[in-house]
């Protein structure tokens, strides 16, 4: 059974918003947060279906900024920050010299010379230092630790949209898949971009803090006829998962680089040097070993993170995320295995508590959206 | 809301004792910690337990956990259709038995009754 939070956890603006909503509240990454309210299947089901919404306010922010801030965020991800313009987003990695993940980010343009990453909350420490002193030799370039100035919510699912447009001033069709705009939501000012981690469409919103609260409660308000209610960090993770999107600290970290986590579309190869760029470079042209894939369980069983997979006798990699999923009402996982075994259809074993359940190598993702966009 | 004709353990599992049959399942504080229940392995009919062995696995969307046993005996009966539907749990934890256990003798001992039970999940 799960512990009580202590005292000692760091509280987003919302918690006690949580607290009174009755959520189910756990330690994550440092932070008291909201793991479900009404029970992860409902929040999951309410996502893929009508609307959810996250208070992700632990997540990041760090800004970079200065007349060579486009140089400098070029060097330290990987992904090509110049095909951005102003108002634009898009994944990427921070990376280490091997091509591993110091972490996975989404650089957002705010101007030609101002940038924000979006890290994971349990890396902004650790970030902002490899940033910090990684950009330290490139010109006019400052990092700044903005988290503490932002609350972060997530409204994610088919009814999103029009769940927020009356509530803001911004012509929320305009933007489109990881854009954002700077307006006013629910009379407070801030950032709405159309991201998410859920595998839905849906808008995250950055505000200050102080009138979290304000916006967090207009938004439950206006989305209640439409079936829209808040979501904790289970759903997050189920959704996420079914969407095959990678979380740190499971699916990747400093051990598994770009390339073996397969986003090799997160790599710009074309743009100047960048940390971890020839080591990327090199295991491209000489091929991976070992491959993130996505599979089912075929028997009645469960994969969770750790457990180890089994092509015959050989132990051939090891589960990275696995769950039951609500939605597909499947057993399914991401593991990585060697390239040999990580094509569509390959059948092999996973040992779960001492027995062995039969699994197979499917697409990702597992799930994926009806397509009717603005 | 704990039935007074059940008895329970501090593992959160509770005992419908008839005569020398024990009816086992999980209470309903255990069922809500554990969240929506998507997955349940009980043991076969005819193995022995000692008090306190693992006797199977419960797992909800986020988590996996172990089931108690509540007292010593013999499996005498397995619920497979509760297998099947395992988020009946969720809905009615009380009901939901997983096992009937033959006792063993003075198996009974220690265990909580209603009030001492709900006292212990405050």
């Amino acid at each position: 059974m799960p512990e009580t939070p202590s005292g000692t956890l760091k509280k987003t603006p919302l918690n006690a918003r949580h607290r009174s909503l009755g959520a189910r509240m756990v330690e994550f990454g440092g932070w008291d947060m909201p793991v479900e309210y009404s029970g992860i299947v409902d929040e999951h089901m309410a996502v893929r279906t009508r609307g959810g919404l996250f208070d992700v306010s632990h997540m990041g922010q760090i800004e970079v900024a200065g007349r060579d801030a486009l140089a400098a965020i070029q060097h330290v991800t990987s992904n090509d920050a110049s095909r951005l313009s102003n108002g634009q987003a898009q994944y990427s990695a921070l990376t280490t010299t091997e091509g591993t993940f110091v972490d996975d980010v989404l650089t957002y343009r705010l101007s030609n010379e101002h940038f924000m990453l979006v890290v994971n909350a349990s890396n902004i420490i650790k970030d902002f230092q490899w940033i910090t002193s990684r950009i330290a030799e490139i010109g006019d370039a400052v990092a700044v630790n903005t988290s503490s100035r932002y609350a972060l919510l997530a409204l994610q699912g088919p009814a999103a949209r029009d769940v927020l447009q009356p509530l803001t001033g911004a012509n929320l069709s305009e933007i489109k898949y990881y854009w954002f705009t700077t307006g006013e939501i629910a009379g407070v000012r801030g950032t709405i971009s159309r991201t998410g981690y859920t595998g839905e469409d849906g808008f995250e919103v950055f505000v200050p803090p102080a009138s979290a609260e304000r916006v967090w409660d207009a938004i439950l308000l206006a989305g209640r006829p439409e079936g829209v209610i808040p979501a904790g960090l289970g759903a997050r993770d189920t959704l996420r998962l079914e969407a095959a999107m990678r979380l740190y600290g499971n699916d990747i970290d400093e051990t598994s680089t770009v390339l073996e986590a397969d986003l090799g579309w997160i790599v710009g190869w074309n743009k100047p040097d960048f940390i971890g760029a020839e080591a990327l470079r090199r295991q491209k042209q000489e091929g991976i070993r070992r491959k993130l894939v996505g599979f089912e369980v075929l028997d009645r069983a469960i994969a969770r993170l750790g457990h180890a997979v089994y092509v015959g006798d050989e132990r051939a990699g090891v589960v990275t995320s696995g769950t039951q999923t609500p939605f597909l009402k499947k057993s399914i996982g991401m593991a990585y295995l060697p390239t040999t075994y990580a094509a569509p259809a390959t059948e092999f074993e996973i040992d779960i508590r001492g027995r062995r359940a039969r699994a197979r190598v499917v697409r990702m993702p597992f799930y994926k959206r009806p397509r009717a966009e603005s | 809301m704990y039935p007074p004709d059940l008895k329970y353990t501090r593992d959160h599992e509770w005992v419908k004792i008839t005569g020398s049959e024990a009816r086992v399942g999980i209470t309903d504080y255990a069922q809500k910690q554990l969240g929506d229940i998507v997955y349940l392995e009980l043991p076969e009919v005819g193995r022995t337990f000692e008090k306190g062995d693992v006797f199977g696995t419960i797992e909800s969307v986020k988590a996996v956990s172990e089931l108690y046993c509540p007292i010593g005996g013999e499996v005498t009966d397995v619920n497979s259709a509760l297998v099947q539907k395992p988020e009946a749990v969720n809905k009615s934890p009380h009901e939901s038995w997983m096992i009937v256990m033959k006792m063993s003798d003075g198996a009974a001992a220690d265990l909580l009754d209603a009030a001492q039970y709900s006292d212990l999940t405050k």
